[in-house]
């Protein structure tokens, strides 16, 4: 396939190669060390990095900040958006602040609705969806237009992704929702974090069914569990989430101390797995606040090193 | 069957407590009662069904209007009981009388009998 | 209809305290019939508030009338001989009433005893629940009769997100996902073919974000 834009992410996923992501979290202050310390321990052993946009709606610094010191860094970051707090006139501007900075790859997502979050009494805006947001970026850059029909001098150069998550319900309409999202212009796909295969092998199978696999690159998305409690929690508390029980009574049966290595042996073995899911190009290693086991993921999975290729 | 009640108890008849209002309630306090009881048939005997259910949502309703302007929602009370239970209907008329005594005057009485003075 | 609820008695008695003769307004429709600012909500509030100012040894009048609806100036009128006579008005009308009330009578303060709500249905005796938010180009057809809009936590018009579990809003347990009605109710109809296409941004310039709103009909103006 072509690439369409400079992204590094594109090119690693275009070549055929398994691409590898994975996520940081701004800090809840101005200190952008938060962010460039975590950086650094996984910058060798990912493609790209995602930054979250106020997650949770818990207000953080922003990801466009963020992103632009990892640009900064030299590292490739993925400017994740939510429709939540921002209008469309807000969401073109970011894109353009965005792209100003070089950075090439946008996640639309519809974020949290903000009773989670730290500040339940605000207003939300979902001027558009993230269906709509994906449909605005492929303007942008396509057509060189804004929304309103003007045109953009130097249109921005963003590759296109969003989130799918083959275990919210109804799960009949999760595969006609990604054809929706790739009829929408969606570029890559990262998922939900995966415990339960099974169900994720069946999503993947009604999406080869339907001839999806090749209209855009589908990342696995998974999280190591630190401890049973984690599992347990993420199972009951977590909308969206699916623990089957033997995951958590694998932890529950592994010693406190050892549950962190289990977490971590499991989620090498569902990479590992995944791996010969037909479809999957690749993988979103999301470990909030422990990314200092991502290298080790990384390399135990066989990714590492990652590829270099010529830009 | 004469037995002896309370001679203080002004008894107003009416066809099932299904027809009383909560404005009948508060218009009682508010002209200086100092208590109102309201007494029906045993829930699930209503000869119209459900009257006495909704009284006693009305009861309730005035209890928790009282109670929160400072009158005394103890004040108002349903009671649930046969048409041929004379000796519990007696028993009854004495313990909410006891108990108005024990909290004492409408304070809205007292406040129209200061004006009046 | 609109649907509202009685403001507590204390926020209603704070606001009047000041004032020696107050007439309460009801509205026979809407608020009536989410037992709120009917007749019978006018009489039970005229009665709670003489008991609490009596009682705190502040003597008072309060006068009770129920009004058709407030929301049209023929009804208005109907109090126009008798309100000079009054320090305030207590409206138990919708925000709409309570405002026109304001907007005829320049000289007599206005106060709302209800919170007006939303526009939405009874779903049963004591449960008024939302349905219209007032967009102004409903899109209903498209989504088999279930609005994104005012049952969609997240206003989606493309959705649900992935938060909807077992039917329910990620929000609240006892709210219906919005995306799940529709998808059950488009499966029903035999039009599931509907939920691939990709409704486009929405037009909000007829909504609240576009100001003000005003409909005027040339045709049927005197």
């Amino acid at each position: 396939m072509n690439t369409k834009t400079h992204s590094k992410l594109e090119k690693i996923l275009a070549s055929g190669n398994l691409a590898v992501t994975s996520e940081c979290g701004p800090p809840r202050g101005t200190d952008p060390e938060a962010i460039t310390k975590k950086a650094e321990l996984i910058k060798d052993h990912v493609d790209a990095i995602n930054i979250t946009d106020n997650q949770t709606s818990v207000t953080r610094l922003c990801s466009l900040a963020a992103c632009i010191h990892l640009k900064l860094m030299g590292i490739e970051p993925t400017l994740q958006m939510v429709v939540r707090d921002r209008n469309r006139i807000a969401l073109q501007s970011d894109i353009l602040g965005a792209a100003s900075f070089g950075i090439n790859n946008i996640l639309c997502l519809s974020g949290d609705h903000q009773q989670f979050g730290d500040c339940p009494q605000g207003q939300n805006v979902f001027d558009i969806d993230s269906m709509q947001l994906i449909q605005t970026v492929r303007l942008m850059r396509d057509e060189g237009k804004f929304l309103g029909g003007d045109e953009i001098k130097q249109p921005p150069q963003m590759f296109v992704g969003a989130a799918a998550n083959p275990f919210a319900d109804p799960f009949e309409i999760r595969v006609p929702r990604l054809a929706k999202k790739i009829a929408a212009g969606v570029e890559f796909i990262q998922s939900q974090c995966i415990y339960n295969l099974d169900k994720f092998e069946l999503w993947m199978k009604q999406a080869r069914d339907r001839g999806l696999i090749n209209k855009v690159y589908i990342m696995a998305g998974v999280t190591p569990f630190k401890s049973a409690g984690m599992a347990k929690y993420m199972k009951n508390r977590v909308p969206g989430m699916d623990v089957p029980d033997e995951v958590v009574k694998r932890l529950s049966g592994v010693p406190k101390e050892r549950q962190p290595d289990e977490g971590i042996n499991i989620c090498v073995e569902s990479i590992q797995r995944l791996k010969e899911c037909e479809g999957v190009r690749g993988f979103h290693i999301m470990a909030i606040e422990w990314e200092e086991k991502v290298p080790e993921i990384v390399e135990r999975s066989g990714l590492y090193p990652r590829p270099e290729l010529d830009k | 069957m004469r037995l002896h009640y309370p001679s203080n108890i002004k008894i107003v008849k009416i066809p099932c407590t299904g027809k009383v209002d909560l404005i009948h309630l508060l218009r009682a306090m508010e002209k200086g009662a100092d208590g109102v009881y309201v007494v029906g048939c045993l829930e699930g005997a209503c000869q119209f069904i459900s009257g006495n259910i909704s009284a006693r949502k009305r009861v309730e309703q005035a209890q928790e209007i009282l109670e929160s302007i400072g009158i005394g929602g103890e004040r108002i009370q349903m009671y649930n009981l046969s048409s041929s239970e004379a000796p519990l209907f007696a028993q009854v008329a004495t313990e909410m009388t006891e108990k108005i005594k024990e909290m004492g005057p409408n304070p809205i009485r007292l406040a129209m009998k200061k004006k009046a003075a | 209809m609109i649907v509202a609820e009685k403001k507590p008695i204390e926020e209603i008695a704070e606001e009047v305290k000041e004032f020696n003769k107050i007439l309460i307004t009801g509205c026979n429709e809407c608020v009536t019939v989410c037992e709120a600012g009917g007749k019978k909500e006018v009489a039970v509030l005229a009665s709670t508030l003489r008991m609490y100012f009596m009682n705190q040894g502040k003597d008072l009048t309060i006068d009770e009338i129920t009004l058709e609806r407030q929301c049209d100036h023929e009804y208005l009128e109907e109090i126009r001989n008798v309100i000079d006579q009054y320090d305030a008005v207590i409206s138990l009308a919708c925000g709409v009433g309570v405002q026109f009330t304001a907007e005829k009578y320049l000289r007599t303060p206005v106060f709302p005893g209800v919170n007006t709500c939303f526009m939405g249905v009874s779903e049963e005796r004591g449960v008024w629940s939302e349905r219209c938010q007032g967009c102004g180009q409903c899109m209903l057809g498209k989504t088999a009769g279930i609005c994104p809009i005012s049952r969609c936590a997240k206003r989606l018009l493309n959705g649900p997100c992935g938060g909807s579990t077992q039917g329910k809003c990620e929000i609240s347990k006892d709210l219906d996902c919005a995306w799940q009605l529709i998808i059950d109710r488009l499966d029903e109809l035999g039009r599931m073919g509907d939920y691939e296409e990709i409704i486009p941004i929405k037009d909000w310039s007829t909504e609240r974000a576009g100001g003000p709103r005003k409909v005027v009909r040339e045709d049927v103006k005197i």
